[in-house]
């Protein structure tokens, strides 16, 4: 389910919002302008949201996905219609060396 | 109330379940101060034909040529939308029946969120709260190692480093993104490099023995991340902090890692810090652990439930029947062969590898018990190589061209006795110490009679002979 | 005119040879140039000549379809009218699009949207906003808004587009048209840039009821491409036209909201014909549509930030300082609400109202075959409406959020036309999940007696 993690976040208000933190964590580049005036934006958005919070949903479940399904699985088949060939896959990236992707060398490879 | 997971890497502290392990004879003199408490995360691949969520080709050790084996869906292109293999959704299950397990009978696919250029996506379909099996154990010669959980989840694209036109760059190919991995989690049962590796190489016999992954770690089939941290002996709480050891792939560096970290560990203790919790990386160039990133205290990964994929449910007759179905393990398969041939439990880890072998083995040594041949004989033999088996391999041929090889000549009976008691009349010191309880002198006997015979004895027969002499003798 | 055809006309008389495919193909290029300005289409398929006659003995015969440029065709620039793909060629079709190819329709361009689908205006496009065609001082609504359009200027004959909570229904009521969201799960989602995937519906607009249904008889059924389409066989919607509602109950639900007092009266007086018809129409009571803004601005947005985590550049497209304002709003809301420490409080907080809601559309139809209210709390707004606030989308959206959460099929047909400004409204029919052929049934009856379908009652006519 969610990060159940107790919340120990001092900033439970409306008032403020982490825009730096959160641009971060959405990987999104932000100027300190933008900064500004993403921070109304989202106390206006939150505002509408907060009135979520007077409902009561004792003993409510949470629901997830609406079609019920269960189960839905596939055979242990390799599907060579719907593969790519290396140049189809390659197709639409910016930068290719020899049939890789490139990116700048990325630090503290995991 | 939600049972929360305390296996996650760094998300939630592990509550105090940890007994008190005691020390193995094994670990250094640096650690008497201080007792490790290590708990394994161990990724495996699974060999299935396609991968996880669609049916490219799950083979990326051995593509010719990066990036062949994709599609939209393990590409991460837009619109692409996962499908669940079922064949990988089945082996995690029977993995953890095989490691004693409690399967969920309801459980579901979890987004992890985060950017790497190897995720194309942007997160990583996994599992979280409920994962397909949970609390399991598995039982090594130094102690079991209790089982947190299993889940599957899938693999990401693998990162090259070169540096190409003066830049330094990284490498993507996808061939191996999407490709099932199993993750398998442990309590912080581990108390000593040893513990580790045995606890890996028996998981890694029964993952190799369920016919579900190859585990070829030099290829990275099989992952070893290793949590340690230290404290004192008697202490039960866990430590404040936790250095997580990654790409560690064999077993001699998992064993070099962790000592090494028992004895950085202990040093900054002994310097009355705390060590930083972080992740590092082994070098075996420089023989020592690096930093590879802070860890935070808790990863930021937005868990929830993934949307394009419904939940599992299953009904206890399934696992039932997936449990009926599982082979004898090895462990099982191991005893007995002690206890009905005498083969010695070192031989038959290395002869166990797959249930076929399992199965011809048995064989073999049912019908070279039959055939008067020592079944641990043969079965040495094997693993040392001295005895090579023909392919196809027969069970008949084997035992004949091991008899062959291991001939022993005739021999009067009455000049053998001849030479014991000679032999033993000429050594009445090794008679001595036979007598003040030192048996095993008897392989020194044992020698010269066939030194002296310069003849190929049967071992067992001869060992038989002198003995009797030297007990009855005087 | 050969482009002013519905679907249904040009099939048969395609299907006759009464007409050609050079013919209403040179018709709809004459409206495309004409209608430049609206700012429909974003990139056009050279070959829709070629790719109809070789069509013309399928089903569809050939016939000019404007597909939401959110939808992926092999070989045709798709953008999500975003320039974080402006540059990109889909090696792979959407299941949609090559449903419609297999049956013959031909893809005449990709339609302008609301970029990622944020929106309800078609101004947060990062190709410049379209027209309404029935006013061009307004807005068409989104985030369909180009392919509502298309259809309005009848620049295709039918198109298709996509719904999370109001971007069928919405810019179909804003322009005029019909618009069918289907039942979430109904028809496949594979290689639709996703935006809430938990509710993302791809369905079709058209002129009448009937090329709706006709259209979704092609696009519909379950996918093995997608985990989330249901196993069931889809209906043939086109059994549920001309038939009679004698004896159908009808719920009237949120027309007593206050934000709607101008234009309840208006819609009201509409659904009299129903009654007049045989049904049972009568004033119902639902959940609040405002606490639905919550969930799905809520649910959206996570699911949001999490799918367009992919675009990072690297193997496709431009990288992430690209995204817009309204995405980039979208994305950064998203990550917060499921992040640590809000995650309950906003995320799993927003599921379980959703579950309310669930509870109340049951407790609903245990009573009603039909729900029925307004597709939009008013006419279309004017250009540059969108920018008055930042949670306009789910505003505009509000009477449609309930549904679109809770996955149920909704069609919006024209119920009311202003005759000084041209601008529509639209009645929005729910049925229960699954049941598409009831609100078909109500809509076409609806339709077929009252004149407010410009196709079937030309203007000035």
């Amino acid at each position: 389910m969610v990060n159940t993690a107790v919340s120990t976040a001092t900033n439970q208000s409306t008032k403020s919002f982490p825009v730096e933190h959160v641009a971060k964590l959405s990987n999104i580049p932000i100027t300190k302008e933008e900064a500004k005036k993403l921070e109304v934006a989202f106390v206006d958005t939150l505002k509408v949201v907060a009135k979520l919070q007077q409902i009561d949903v004792t003993n409510v479940s949470p629901t997830f996905q609406v079609t019920g399904l269960e189960n839905v699985w596939r055979e242990d088949e390799v599907n060579e219609k719907k593969m790519f060939t290396q140049k189809q896959a390659l197709a639409n990236g910016k930068k290719i060396y020899e049939g890789f992707f490139v990116v700048p060398q990325v630090i503290n490879q995991d | 109330m939600k049972k929360i997971p305390s296996g996650i890497r760094g998300e939630i502290r592990l509550g105090s379940r940890c007994k008190n392990i005691n020390m193995s004879e094994h670990t250094s003199s640096t650690l008497s101060k201080y007792e490790l408490v290590c708990g394994m995360e161990v990724h495996a691949e699974l060999k299935t034909k396609s991968k996880m969520f669609c049916g490219c080709k799950n083979d990326p050790f051995r593509a010719s040529q990066p990036n062949i084996y994709t599609c939209p869906v393990c590409l991460g292109m837009p619109g692409g939308l996962p499908v669940a293999n079922k064949k990988a959704i089945e082996w995690t299950i029977k993995l953890g029946l095989a490691l004693g397990c409690k399967i969920n009978l309801f459980s579901h696919f979890d987004r992890k969120n985060y950017f790497y250029p190897d995720l194309p996506k942007g997160y990583q379909i996994s599992q979280y709260d409920q994962p397909f099996c949970i609390d399991g154990v598995v039982e090594t010669d130094l102690g079991p190692v209790r089982i947190h959980r299993i889940h599957l989840e899938e693999d990401t694209a693998k990162l090259q480093h070169k540096t190409v036109d003066g830049q330094k760059v990284s490498l993507i190919d996808f061939n191996r993104s999407s490709v099932p991995l199993v993750e398998i989690v442990t309590e912080a049962d581990i108390h000593s490099a040893e513990h580790a590796k045995a606890y890996t190489k028996k998981l890694r016999q029964i993952i190799r023995f369920l016919d579900i992954a190859d585990c070829d770690m030099e290829q990275g089939g099989m992952r070893l991340e290793a949590n340690t941290s230290l404290r004192h002996p008697g202490e039960t709480n866990l430590p404040q902090y936790k250095v997580e050891v990654k790409n560690i792939n064999s077993f001699r560096f998992l064993e070099k890692a962790i000592n090494f970290e028992i004895k950085r560990q202990s040093e900054i203790l002994d310097a009355g810090e705390v060590p930083a919790q972080e992740t590092r990386g082994w070098s075996d160039d420089k023989g020592q652990t690096f930093t590879q990133r802070a860890k935070e205290d808790a990863e930021e990964y937005r868990y929830f439930p993934d949307p394009d994929l419904p939940p599992i449910r299953f009904e206890q007759k399934q696992i039932d029947e997936i449990k009926d179905s599982l082979p004898e393990l090895p462990d099982k398969i191991i005893k007995r062969w002690f206890a009905d041939f005498d083969v010695e439990t070192k031989n038959s880890d290395l002869l166990i590898e797959s249930q076929d072998d399992a199965k011809w083995f048995e064989e073999l040594f049912v019908e070279a018990k039959k055939a008067g041949v020592q079944p641990n004989a043969l079965a040495n033999a094997v693993v040392n190589k001295k005895l090579i088996i023909a392919e196809p391999r027969q069970i008949a041929q084997t035992i004949k061209t091991f008899q062959q090889a291991n001939q022993t000549d005739t021999v009067d009976e009455a000049e053998l006795q001849k030479i014991i008691a000679e032999v033993i009349a000429a050594n009445p010191d090794a008679v001595a110490q036979f007598k003040n309880g030192k048996t095993n002198v008897i392989g020194f006997f044992m020698g010269q009679v066939m030194r002296k015979s310069g003849k190929k004895l049967d071992v067992k027969q001869l060992n038989a002979s002198i003995l009797k002499t030297l007990s009855s003798g005087q | 005119m050969l482009n002013t055809l519905t679907l249904k006309q040009a099939l048969d008389l395609l299907q006759a040879k009464k007409i050609s495919i050079k013919e209403i193909y040179g018709d709809i290029r004459q409206s495309l140039s004409q209608n430049e300005r609206l700012n429909v289409y974003l990139t056009l398929n050279a070959n829709m000549e070629t790719d109809a006659e070789s069509a013309v003995n399928k089903p569809l015969a050939g016939v000019p379809l404007a597909i939401k440029d959110n939808f992926c065709t092999q070989g045709l620039r798709t953008t999500a009218s975003s320039t974080v793909l402006d540059n990109f060629i889909p090696q792979y079709e959407s299941t949609v699009t090559k449903k419609v190819k297999e049956v013959g329709g031909v893809v005449v361009g990709k339609t302008n949207m609301d970029a990622w689908a944020h929106g309800s205006s078609t101004e947060t496009s990062q190709y410049g906003r379209t027209l309404n065609p029935r006013n061009t001082d307004y807005l068409p609504g989104g985030s369909s808004g180009g392919s509502a359009a298309a259809v309005a200027a009848d620049m295709c004959i039918a198109a298709i587009g996509s719904e999370t909570a109001g971007s069928i229904r919405q810019p179909s009521a804003w322009c005029g048209a019909v618009g069918l969201k289907p039942t979430y799960g109904r028809v496949s989602r594979y290689g639709v840039v996703a935006m809430a995937s938990s509710t993302d519906s791809p369905g079709p607009i058209g002129k009448t009821v009937e090329d709706t249904a006709i259209l979704f008889n092609h696009i519909a059924g379950h996918d093995e491409n997608d985990s989330t389409t249901s196993p069931q066989v889809a209906p043939d919607l086109t059994k549920a036209l001309n038939q009679s509602i004698k004896g159908m109950k009808v719920g009237v639900i949120y027309l007593d909201h206050p934000g709607l007092k101008e234009v309840a009266p208006l819609v009201k007086k509409e659904l009299e014909v129903l009654s007049t018809l045989g049904a049972e129409v009568e004033e119902a009571q639902a959940m609040d549509p405002e606490a639905s803004i919550g969930v799905y601005t809520v649910v959206q947005r996570a699911e949001v930030s999490s799918n367009l985590a992919r675009y990072d550049g690297i193997r496709y497209g431009n990288d992430r300082s690209f995204f817009g304002a309204e995405a980039r709003r979208r994305i950064m809301l998203g990550t917060y609400t499921l992040s640590k420490g809000y995650a309950d409080k906003y995320y799993l907080m927003a599921q379980k109202v959703r579950t309310l809601f669930l509870q109340d559309f049951e407790r609903l139809f245990k009573k009603y075959d039909v729900l029925v209210s307004l597709s939009s709390p008013g006419f279309a707004k004017k250009v540059g409406a969108s920018e008055s606030s930042s949670m306009f989308g789910e505003l505009e959206d509000m009477l449609l959020e309930a549904s679109s959460i809770t996955g149920l099929p909704g069609i919006s047909v024209p119920c009311y036309r202003d005759e000084k400004t041209n601008l529509f409204l639209g009645l929005n029919i729910m049925a229960p999940m699954w049941q598409e052929e009831k609100m078909v049934k109500v809509a076409d009856a609806f339709e077929k007696n009252t004149e407010w379908n410009t196709w079937r009652n030309p203007i000035g006519k």
